[in-house]
């Protein structure tokens, strides 16, 4: 693919009304939808009207007036952004007047711009130059002696772009991209008249100001004001190749803009589905952790932890780990070994990871990080609906009326489809969030929650249940569905269930800490205010009742006929680029790929075939099951693709106690990461810009991950996964992923109709896509529960054995920063730490006050498990009793503090309710100060010995 | 006990009213504060009680109590309607003006207050909007549109909140009739709203008043809150301005109301259907509100029965700057600007012969006397390349400068501009600076370099206190190639400038969004053209101005 840029049509698409109409545009006749603009209409018929102000991802300005046209009848030039198409109307986009009046306009723009388009950053990228030529300018009369805004400072504050007013022609894009696109509304112009200039905030520098970074007006500028770092030190791209994020589960697709072998930007691909041309600031513009020195480039073995690194050939560490795995199922049992796949890998190398273990180590001990983030979701909605995925795609949202989004924080976590959110807010539907912080949905720049219900942590189960009882008792759950898509009978015992007086929002105040009658407003707002959808996160799942909670919401969707349509839904908001496709391709220990158990003898019989060996029929261990059995001594070797266990899992020191019993841990990663620290074997992993693959988002969406450049470690990961299987003897042959998404569809009914060539073709597919669902499914159940009936599930609420109390009086719950991702591993190796630095502890000023603590002091954060320090943010975010913070950074080491509670279906942690006591501190704690001194041991790299 | 009539007008104030007001209350007068008649050579005006009518003297000061009292001052007027100044004048909506206490309800309704209301309200909406058509009432703030055909594309927008929103944001320099009349007859607007609310539908309404005018917010403020009950259900708020002439332009007035900063949005779509908040909105001139109640009051006919060709009704005329008699004068359609300037405004105050008058405020086209001939006529008006606007006529005798007052247009513009169009925000300062070139030029007939500009707006180089960044001083030195003239060779003759004038006068006119930028090229061609031995030229033959 050789560089061009994406056609811009200058205005978004028309309002679907269904209506169209015919005029005449250059003496061309043609027929659009009604309320075209002039401007789209010209550009989608293959002409081009000079334009400045207008790009398709914006609503129309009308500023620039340089797309000025005749319209037969009409007096004057309408400008053809802001003129809508008309039956019968008779366009000229080019004549003689108007070429007058564009160049008229242009001389002006050019006797207020710097004429060093040789030297600028953007030449050959540039709108104004291409304008300047289009219109034929070839004089500025006023000369340049007059009134002037160039030669002011450049705003160099933000680490990824540069900000220069001097080259800045008020278009207002920048601003406009901010508001409409991002919704983050930092950006507007100051002052008035000639004295217009970009201003972000108040006066601020643009690092210091509300932007997040998100590149939206970087994109939207025109000329070079707002312009990548990367293009002035690089210089503009050549070429541009279509791969998809490697960060959270929204499935962003982008550009990777590249000159030569270097990757130039990371430019949001407008045609992607899931982001619709948008991004934040770890897709758009922290991937230089790809290029960091702290990657591991070759491989590395050591006999044990205590010594340092060995650099050795690709050759003798496969055959090293091949041998250890081997040596030690022989002494210790085919059982004694298992593996890890990675959310970040691609569906492709998921997919040979539980290959390799169910079919080379011959048993079921594979599992995934899904195990500690939404393995509730996968139990809850199989147990209700039949599948475990959310039901809509992104766009639905755009049909919502009434949002309500559960324990998840997406400006920080999935900021993309936040701002689709909001954007559908500004739109007038309605928004409950319930959610122990006050998150910035709850009240931001033209967003603001209805409802806040700021329950205590762990009590999820007991506030939707309670949602539950004023729907049921107020009537106001939608019998007619019920009756036609569930069972009725179940329904009725739910209802019952639900209906007790204990239930109601007024008993269970005292629980909750939430006023009833809030409940009572957000339960009949959501069940009578049109299509109800909801959004859930990891402040759902990551309880000891978080399959209940999945299945209380399920109830609550289903009961108010909120399933099967557009605009309506349960959705997760999944953490991992790929861990929706993890789950898909068969990393749990009970399950094949599409989920299908691995005790159901036909579907065995139908892997056996393919893969010739004799597969195990029981469910393999889970994470804390095979570090349990490595601490009794049971379980002694591990492949960990793309995951650092040590930092994201519970209780730290028993998941470093379990490694430690280890005799062979293998890690791929691109950097010693921190489970590394107990590994054996180190294989340097490969980024995603260096590899082909499919990764799965929170949509169903199976989207192409494309190389565009090639792997700095010398092999694909799932080069590396093949050469270990086969150094065991399996015999791979595969020479491009797509012959394993062949394998894939051929083994999985939900994927039998994804292959390459058609997600060549058409971008993307959301699965199911097979003979049933040909073209994939947007949305699911819509002719009914995958499941056949849906199925109500009673949800008890049982409070967590965690229970604050006089030493532990201050509940903890932990989450995310838009900055960083999930254990920091890329976005700590980027200019993000300018945001984020380190982690915070955030605490309410009374708490703080209770205990003499001030914004900024180092504090102990002290539970059951654990102890650590870090630094106190005094702010109101949070409630009294509750404190919070983020698991970025090493150095905090979060983990240490949770504990080992977890869901009582699928183990999935308890992170997020951990009783906590507070206190001042000097510094780090003794068990920070040996891991850290440990950790620095362990990573030595012995020095290349001369060859003999 | 006398009773006295005293304006609380700002104007009259200014001149001296309220110590007059306090001067015969002391003297034991019973003085009633009424709005401004509307001639300010007579102010401050006292009227006093007396068995054969209200009898005036004007002006008079705090010492004159007595004599005004026992009727030998000087400045006796007689009766102040029998004056020529208002005999002529056919007050349709300036009717109490000068005449009640503004604030009195009781006042009100004993001169035929709230009966264009009550007549509208027992006829159905399209009934209303019908009669508003009949009477071929057009905007007043400067457009001319028709009033009834806006309230009709509002009546017929889909239901849900509608708003009517009062332009009284009144910016153009010598204009003063909105103001008069919110300060001397505010439940006239009111009323004028409130019929318009139920003509469309709407709850709720928005008067913009600029914050130059406290008397007027003020005084609406006040009588909206005793009128309440009146128009109720039909609720009603002042908004104050902020200073910005743009936000008299009706959709940055709207962004303004909303908490934006006021911007001129783009139309389509029409603030008709997507107005206030995204919602239908009726938008108008206070005077086109205020003609509102005497048409439901009196008939669509008696209201169209005078005007001239498609301008019915009157028109409140404001004659302001160098002229005898300033003042308001409502009258007809039709008059001619001779007949306003000479006739009824006495020609300049100066005694000098008027040179030149500026009509429809700012952007408004300047005309000789040789053009006094035009009637006052949306049309007339048009087709000599100049505007009615608000109908502010400002007067000039022969010492003024056409050139300056080119200049000054240009940089009314540049200080007014909202920013948001290419044209306006750049053209208008390049607009000053090759006025500066051309003023520099003419006196020498040769190439000169501008003069440095004093001033707000040309004073950037000195703010950022960097440098201009011209492609003269270095950066960027090597593209100068890229443009066939180098710029410190720009050809500065006033033909060549003059030239330039034109074209950007014309990118201006066409390109402009909004009326700011798109107008002021009236009064800087219309002063080339008329004046051109202002620019430099030579002076056209006189044969026209007879």
């Amino acid at each position: 693919m050789s560089f061009t840029r994406e056609t811009d049509h200058g205005t978004p698409p028309a309002i679907v009304t269904g209506k169209s109409v015919t005029l005449t545009i250059d003496g061309q006749s043609v027929t659009l939808p009604e309320g075209t603009s002039i401007m789209r209409a010209a550009s989608l018929t293959g002409g081009s009207i000079p334009k400045l102000c207008a790009t398709d991802n914006v609503e129309s300005f009308g500023s620039c007036r340089l797309c000025l046209v005749e319209v037969e009848g009409r007096n004057g030039y309408p400008a053809s952004c802001t003129t809508p198409v008309a039956d019968g109307m008779v366009v000229r986009t080019q004549t003689e007047r108007l070429k007058k009046l564009r160049r008229g306009v242009m001389e002006l723009y050019i006797s207020d711009h710097p004429l060093d388009c040789l030297t600028c950053g953007a030449n050959g990228d540039c709108e104004l130059q291409d304008q300047a030529g289009a219109v034929g300018l070839r004089d500025v009369r006023y000369g340049y002696d007059g009134a002037t805004n160039m030669g002011q400072a450049k705003d160099q504050s933000n680490p990824y772009f540069d900000f220069d007013p001097s080259k800045c022609i008020v278009c207002s894009r920048c601003v406009r991209a901010c508001d409409e696109v991002q919704g983050t509304f930092a950006l507007t112009i100051e002052n008035m008249g000639f004295d217009s200039k970009v201003s972000a905030s108040q006066g601020e520098d643009f690092l210091g100001s509300e932007c997040v970074s998100c590149g939206a007006c970087v994109q939207a500028c025109p000329t070079a004001s707002l312009i990548e770092k990367a293009v002035v030190e690089i210089g503009t791209p050549d070429r541009a190749v279509v791969t998809t994020c490697a960060y959270c589960g929204v499935g962003c697709t982008f550009r990777a803009e590249m000159r030569g072998e270097e990757l130039v930007r990371m430019v949001p691909w407008k045609d992607g589905k899931a982001n619709r041309g948008h991004s934040c600031v770890k897709g758009r513009f922290a991937w230089g952790y790809a290029q960091h020195q702290d990657r591991i480039l070759n491989p590395m073995i050591r006999a044990s932890v205590s010594e340092p690194w060995r650099e050795v050939s690709w050759d003798e560490a496969i055959a090293y780990t091949a041998s250890e795995f081997r040596r030690i199922q022989s002494q210790y049992g085919t059982r004694s070994i298992g593996g890890i796949t990675s959310s970040r890998c691609t569906n492709e190398e998921t997919f040979l990871v539980q290959k390799l273990i169910r079919q080379g180590f011959g048993n079921n001990n594979v599992d995934t990080c899904a195990r500690v983030c939404h393995s509730p979701t996968g139990y809850g909605l199989s147990h209700t609906f039949g599948t475990s995925a959310g039901t809509q795609d992104f766009d639905s949202v755009m049909q919502a009326d009434v949002i309500l989004v559960i324990g998840a924080n997406p400006t920080d976590g999935h900021p993309v489809f936040a701002s689709r959110m909001k954007r559908r807010l500004r739109q007038g539907a309605k928004l409950i969030v319930m959610d122990p912080r006050r998150t910035d949905l709850v009240k931001s720049p033209h967003v603001e929650a209805e409802h806040h219900l700021p329950l205590r942590p762990g009590t999820n189960v007991a506030m939707l249940t309670a949602m539950a009882h004023v729907i049921v008792t107020e009537t106001l759950y939608d019998e007619a569905f019920i009756r036609e898509r569930c069972d009725w009978d179940e329904f009725a015992d739910w209802a019952d269930f639900v209906s007790e007086a204990a239930r109601s929002p007024e008993a269970i105040e005292p629980l909750t800490g939430v006023k009833a009658e809030e409940v009572r407003a957000a339960a009949r707002l959501y069940a009578t205010g049109g299509n109800g959808a909801i959004y859930y996160g990891l402040g759902v799942t990551e309880h000891s009742q978080g399959s209940s909670t999945v299945m209380a919401i399920a109830n609550l969707a289903m009961a108010t006929g909120n399933v099967g349509r557009e605009g309506v839904g349960v959705n997760p908001l999944r953490g991992q680029n790929n861990v929706q496709g993890a789950c898909d391709m068969g990393s749990f220990p009970h399950e094949f790929s599409g989920y299908r158990h691995v005790s159901d003898t036909a579907t065995r019989q139908m892997f056996e075939a393919a893969w010739g060996v004799a597969l195990d029929a029981e469910p393999g261990l889970r994470i804390p099951n095979m570090l349990d059995a490595a601490t009794d001594g049971t379980f002694k070797g591990l492949f960990v693709q793309g995951e650092d266990i040590l930092q994201s899992d519970p209780n730290t020191k028993h998941v470093a106690a379990g490694l430690a019993a280890m005799e062979c841990v293998v890690v791929q990663d691109l950097f010693l990461n921190e489970t590394a620290n107990y590994a054996h074997v180190f294989l340097p992993g490969s980024t995603f810009l260096e590899k082909d693959g499919t990764f799965t988002n929170a949509e169903r969406r199976i989207q192409r991950v494309r190389k565009v450049m090639a792997p700095l470690n010398g092999y694909a990961d799932w080069e590396i996964v093949q050469l270990v299987a086969n150094a065991m003897g399996l015999g791979w042959t595969y020479d491009h992923p797509s012959q394993i998404m062949d394998e894939i569809a051929a083994l999985t009914p939900t994927f039998a109709g994804v292959h390459y060539g058609r997600l060549e073709a058409e971008g993307s597919l959301q699965w199911p896509a097979n003979d049933a669902a040909p073209d994939g499914t947007p949305t699911m159940h819509m002719d009914g529960f995958v499941r056949g009936k849906g199925k109500f599930v009673v949800t008890d609420y049982v409070p967590t054995d965690e229970k604050t109390g006089p030493r532990f009086p201050l509940l903890l719950t932990t989450g995310r920063i838009l900055s960083h991702y999930n254990v920091g591993a890329q976005t700590r190796r980027t200019a993000n730490t300018a945001w984020h630095p380190e982690d915070r502890l955030e605490m309410h000023p009374s708490d703080a006050d209770n205990r003499g603590l001030k914004d900024g002091d180092w504090v102990t954060l002290r539970s059951r498990a654990g102890e650590t320090t870090l630094r106190a943010l005094v702010t109101e975010r949070v409630a009294p009793g509750v404190v919070y913070t983020t698991f970025h950074h090493p150095e905090t080491q979060a983990n240490v503090i949770t504990t080992d509670y977890s869901d009582w279906a699928t183990n999935c942690p308890e992170y997020k309710v951990t009783a906590v006591q507070v206190m001042a501190s000097n510094g780090p704690s003794d068990w920070q100060q040996n891991y850290a001194d440990q950790a620095r041991q362990s990573r030595r790299i012995a020095p290349l010995e001369a060859a003999e | 006990m006398s009773r006295v009539f005293i304006s609380r007008d700002m104007a009259s104030v200014a001149l001296g009213a309220d110590d007059v007001a306090r001067a015969f209350a002391q003297a034991g007068c019973e003085v009633v504060r009424t709005g401004a008649r509307g001639l300010f050579s007579i102010e401050p005006l006292v009227e006093v009680e007396t068995q054969a009518g209200r009898i005036g003297f004007g002006p008079v000061g705090p010492g004159d109590v007595a004599a005004v009292l026992d009727g030998t001052h000087a400045a006796r007027l007689g009766e102040v309607e029998a004056l020529p100044f208002f005999a002529g004048q056919q007050r349709f909506t300036f009717a109490r003006c000068g005449v009640i206490d503004p604030l009195s309800l009781d006042d009100y309704a004993a001169t035929g207050g709230w009966q264009g209301l009550d007549a509208a309200r027992a006829q159905a909406a399209q009934q209303v909007v019908d009669t508003v058509k009949a009477s071929g009432l057009r905007g007043r703030g400067g457009a001319g549109f028709p009033t009834g055909i806006k309230w009709q594309t509002v009546l017929d927008a889909s239901a849900g909140d509608k708003y009517i929103v009062c332009n009284a944001d009144e910016g153009d320099s010598g204009t003063f009739a909105d103001r008069m009349l919110m300060e001397g007859d505010p439940y006239c607007l009111i009323e004028g709203m409130a019929i318009a609310a139920h003509a469309v539908g709407a709850g709720h309404g928005y008067i913009y008043i600029r914050s130059e005018y406290p008397f007027a917010i003020a005084t609406m403020r006040a009588a909206i809150a005793a009128s309440a009950h009146i128009v109720a259900p039909f609720t009603l708020e002042v908004r104050e301005g902020a200073g910005a002439y743009v936000c008299g332009e009706e959709t940055a007035l709207l962004d303004s109301i909303e908490g934006k900063r006021g911007q001129v949005r783009a139309k389509p779509p029409l603030p008709a259907l997507q107005g206030l908040f995204g919602r239908p909105t009726v938008i108008n001139n206070v005077l086109s509100l205020a003609a509102v109640p005497f048409i439901l009051a009196h008939g669509a006919e008696a209201y169209a029965a005078v005007g001239f060709g498609r301008s019915r009704g009157t028109m409140p005329v404001q004659l302001a700057g160098n002229v005898r008699h300033g003042g308001l004068y409502e009258v007809g359609f039709g008059i001619t600007l001779g007949e306003l300037v000479n006739a009824i405004g006495g020609g300049t105050a100066s005694r000098r012969p008027v040179r030149a008058v500026q009509v429809g405020g700012p952007l408004g086209a300047y005309f000789p006397p040789s053009m006094f001939h035009l009637p006052f006529d949306y049309e007339a008006f048009a087709a000599a390349g100049g505007l009615i606007g608000h109908a502010g006529i400002t007067v000039f005798d022969d010492s003024v400068d056409m050139a300056h007052m080119a200049r000054f247009a240009m940089e009314f513009c540049a200080a007014e501009s909202c920013g948001k169009c290419t044209p306006c925000r750049i053209g208008s300062t390049r607009g000053v600076e090759v006025m500066d070139r051309i003023i520099g030029a003419r006196g020498t007939l040769k190439p000169v370099r501008p003069e440095p500009v004093e001033g707000r707006l040309f004073s950037s180089q000195e703010k950022g206190g960097a440098s201009t960044g011209s492609a003269r001083t270095g950066e960027g030195y090597l593209d100068r190639a890229l443009y066939s003239r180098a710029p410190d060779r720009i050809d500065v003759s006033i033909e060549a400038q003059t030239a330039l004038l034109r074209d950007l006068a014309d990118t201006m006119k066409y390109g402009s969004l909004c009326a700011l930028g798109g107008f002021t090229p009236y009064p800087v061609l219309s002063a080339l053209d008329y004046f051109p031995e202002d620019f430099g030229a030579p002076a056209p033959l006189k044969e026209a101005a007879a």
